[in-house]
């Protein structure tokens, strides 16, 4: 077993190395990560076989993975934040193409303002593109989810390309404990893909496009990827079950951390529900019965399965690290859909929004959610959204707000002498 | 479950040190997290790094608020309020601060709760650069915790460094040496904080916000023309030199600038603004009767140093 301490961004790379990647194309530069910068390194130094090409934006690096998956190779490639909207267009055309390859995210809280720590905004923008749409909490998953979202990516039943997103900096830049699996039971879990229909061959060149299409033919094509999502549900399964038996590590389309027996659950995405976890066990070791629910498999989304494992609970409290302005948190309303009409649905959904901009939450936050929602339970009244956001914090705003207001004040000074 | 920051400045080696405890932790059987922590930084801002080390799986992530050890590389950046190195620090905590300042005077100024230990600054060290204090405050800290052996901390050296090549390594593992000797009566004196009660947790201050005036709340500021604050000229590798004896003041040199740092002087010759002339040349590309000369930054600085050569005497 080889077990080394390596960043998210060592174990996105490890996973394309892994998957023996044949293309990878990339924009270089920011927001480009480390994952690039690893992976030129080891096709540099020949440790491993594959063909990198630089492009000069994210849409260029989301077409030429496209056309390289529709002629029937093993793609790798990465992005973040800004570079997935700037190559959104591309996003959603090569998902219309079926061509099944791997995007790795990285989160980062999308301009304006501008921060550099995590936030799911970026990756939630692509969540209606067709993109398959893996979430990871560890650096572990990083790896394995690669691994998975090429099986689920090139199975004939789905044929879709994967997203896989992690968290920047609590992931990106954070080493961890990674098991790197044996490359000889990789390439026996996942094969040499197998495209069938999608070829490409000099000797006998062919072309492919994609045919301008009334209302008719569209919503046909669009409605079967739809289905196509559906079917991965199955499809990972299939993978994860074979998986835990090559590996030994099991991963359901949601992880569900002491949840038997919980009265409430906390819902959340990404790297900060381990912290939900610190709490979880903190919580039980006080006597509260609360447990951790966070989904992996965003698209597709696990409806059934999740409303089956939340079916019985007195209260479940959705904590959000993403905001759709005008609404609220995505997670808290894709959650209440899933639960709508359900016989026994929990009578209380509360939502919180934290940890936009990578702003840390706190295990008394978490103690304090888990107290708000146990009271609701009691009183059968649901608690209006919450944004994590303290007294403290909005004195530092104000603070920012007098230097910006005393700058103002002294430029229209100065554009009066 | 042992929580370790570690502060110095962009260029240290923070990251490099966080990574040495933490694969030493690792070496001896714990789970590991370690990460350094930056903005848009570049070299020289105050920068950190932290190292969490647990027997179970650690679930704890991001920034550690309640540290057991906190390791200074730079000692001038402990009173830089945006730096955060005196975050989080209580009775519980260890101060160590890499500094030829003593103990006592720390302690006076600084007046908190943490127990503060000074590590002397090797012989010779750079004090811009401080290039072999990040290991020694990773050997350092191993020791304190009293869990990790000599050789933990070399073979994580080893790991780490050997990127760098067998000089590099070995001189490390002599400053790991050094600094593991250095921490002998100090042995065991950072303990793993108890776990927080859920019983007696402070409550957070949660407050709601409302809608502001929109000039208010959003996130522009209208100041005065703040760029000429920034002085790019710092950027500058090469300098453009004007030739006086060449130039026919035709100006296209100005309107070429892409910074407008070049404006004519009084007798009509183009004049290089040297606080933001960033070096980019276009303007020696441009010049027609190639009046403009690229100086290396290097050689025009030091004449300029040189009073007799450029006769301006001592500059501030």
């Amino acid at each position: 077993m080889n077990r080394v301490l390596i960043t998210g961004n060592g174990a996105a790379a490890w996973g394309a190395r892994l998957a023996a990647t044949d293309y990878v194309p990339a924009f270089p530069i920011t927001p480009q990560t480390e994952i690039i910068e690893t992976l030129s390194d080891w096709i540099a130094r020949g440790e491993m076989t594959a063909r990198m090409v630089t492009l000069e934006s994210e849409h260029s690096m989301l077409t030429a993975a496209g056309a390289a998956a529709a002629t029937g190779v093993r793609v790798f490639t990465a992005t973040s934040s800004q570079g997935l909207l700037y190559g959104m267009e591309m996003v959603y055309t090569v998902a219309g193409w079926r061509a099944p390859f791997v995007l790795v995210n990285v989160s980062r809280g999308l301009s304006a303002p501008i921060t550099l720590e995590p936030d799911h905004n970026d990756v939630l923008a692509a969540r209606d593109s067709g993109f398959l749409q893996i979430h990871a909490a560890t650096c572990q998953e990083v790896l394995d989810s690669i691994l998975i979202a090429y099986r689920l990516a090139e199975d004939s039943e789905v044929r879709l390309p994967a997203l896989v997103n992690l968290d920047g900096f609590y992931l990106s830049f954070t080493r961890e404990p990674v098991e790197i699996p044996e490359a000889h039971l990789v390439r026996e879990f996942l094969p040499a893909f197998d495209p069938e229909t999608l070829r490409f061959r000099a000797n006998a060149p062919e072309s492919q496009a994609v045919a301008v299409l009334g209302g008719g033919p569209y919503s046909y094509f669009r409605y079967e990827v739809h289905l196509a999502q559906g079917r991965a549900l199955a499809a990972f399964d299939r993978a994860t079950e074979e998986f835990q038996a090559a590996f030994g590590r099991a991963y359901a389309p949601f992880e569900a951390y002491r949840t038997e027996d919980a009265e409430i659950l906390f819902v959340m995405m990404g790297s900060f529900a381990t912290k939900a976890k610190a709490a979880v066990d903190a919580l039980r070791e006080a006597g509260t019965k609360v447990g951790l629910v966070r989904p992996r498999l965003l698209r597709p989304f696990p409806v059934t399965a999740l409303r089956g494992h939340l079916a019985g609970k007195r209260a479940v409290a959705v904590i959000d690290q993403n905001l759709s302005m005008g609404k609220g948190g995505i997670l808290h309303a894709e959650i209440a859909d899933a639960l709508y009409g359900a016989a026994d649905a929990p009578p209380i959904l509360a939502s919180f929004i934290g940890g936009l901009g990578g702003r840390d939450i706190a295990p008394e936050e978490f103690y304090e959610i888990a107290r708000i929602t146990r009271e609701a339970a009691d009183s059968g009244e649901t608690p209006p959204p919450r944004l994590l956001y303290t007294a403290a914090e909005l004195r530092e705003m104000r603070k920012l707000q007098t230097i910006a207001e005393a700058e103002h004040h002294m430029a229209k000074e100065a554009g009066k002498s | 479950m042992y929580r370790i920051r570690f502060h110095g400045r962009g260029g240290q080696g923070m990251k490099t040190a966080s990574r040495i405890l933490g694969t030493a932790f690792f070496r001896a059987g714990f789970e590991v997290q370690d990460a350094p922590r930056y903005g848009a930084e570049r070299r020289g801002a105050p920068v950190f790094a932290y190292v969490r080390a647990d027997r179970a799986p650690i679930f704890e992530r991001g920034v550690i608020l309640r540290p057991d050890l906190v390791l200074v590389a730079d000692d001038t950046i402990v009173p830089v309020p945006g730096a955060g190195v005196l975050a989080g620090l209580d009775g519980h905590s260890i101060l160590v601060i890499a500094s030829d300042t003593p103990e006592d005077v720390w302690r006076s100024r600084l007046k908190i709760p943490a127990r503060i230990v000074v590590i002397p600054l090797p012989e010779g060290e750079d004090a811009a650069e401080r290039r072999h204090v990040g290991v020694r405050l990773a050997a350092a800290a191993a020791r304190l915790t009293g869990v990790l052996g000599l050789g933990d901390v070399k073979g994580a050296v080893e790991e780490e460094l050997k990127r760098l090549g067998p000089e590099a390594t070995a001189e490390n593992l002599n400053n790991a040496e050094v600094a593991w000797q250095w921490a002998v009566p100090h042995e065991g004196l950072v303990s793993e904080r108890p776990a927080m009660s859920v019983a007696d947790y402070e409550r957070p201050q949660w407050v709601d916000l409302h809608a502001e005036d929109t000039a208010r709340s959003a996130p522009i500021i209208r100041g005065e023309a703040t760029s000429v604050e920034v002085r790019t000229g710092l950027w500058r590798v090469y300098r453009p030199v004007i030739s006086h004896d060449h130039c026919v003041k035709c100006g296209l040199c100005m309107a070429y600038c892409p910074d407008g740092a070049i404006t004519p002087n009084a007798q009509g010759f183009p004049e290089v603004d040297l606080e933001h002339c960033k070096g980019c040349m276009i303007c020696v590309a441009q010049c027609p009767v190639h009046a403009i000369a690229a100086v290396s930054e290097a050689d025009a600085r030091e004449k300029e140093t040189q009073p007799s050569l450029a006769g301006q005497g001592e500059k501030a």
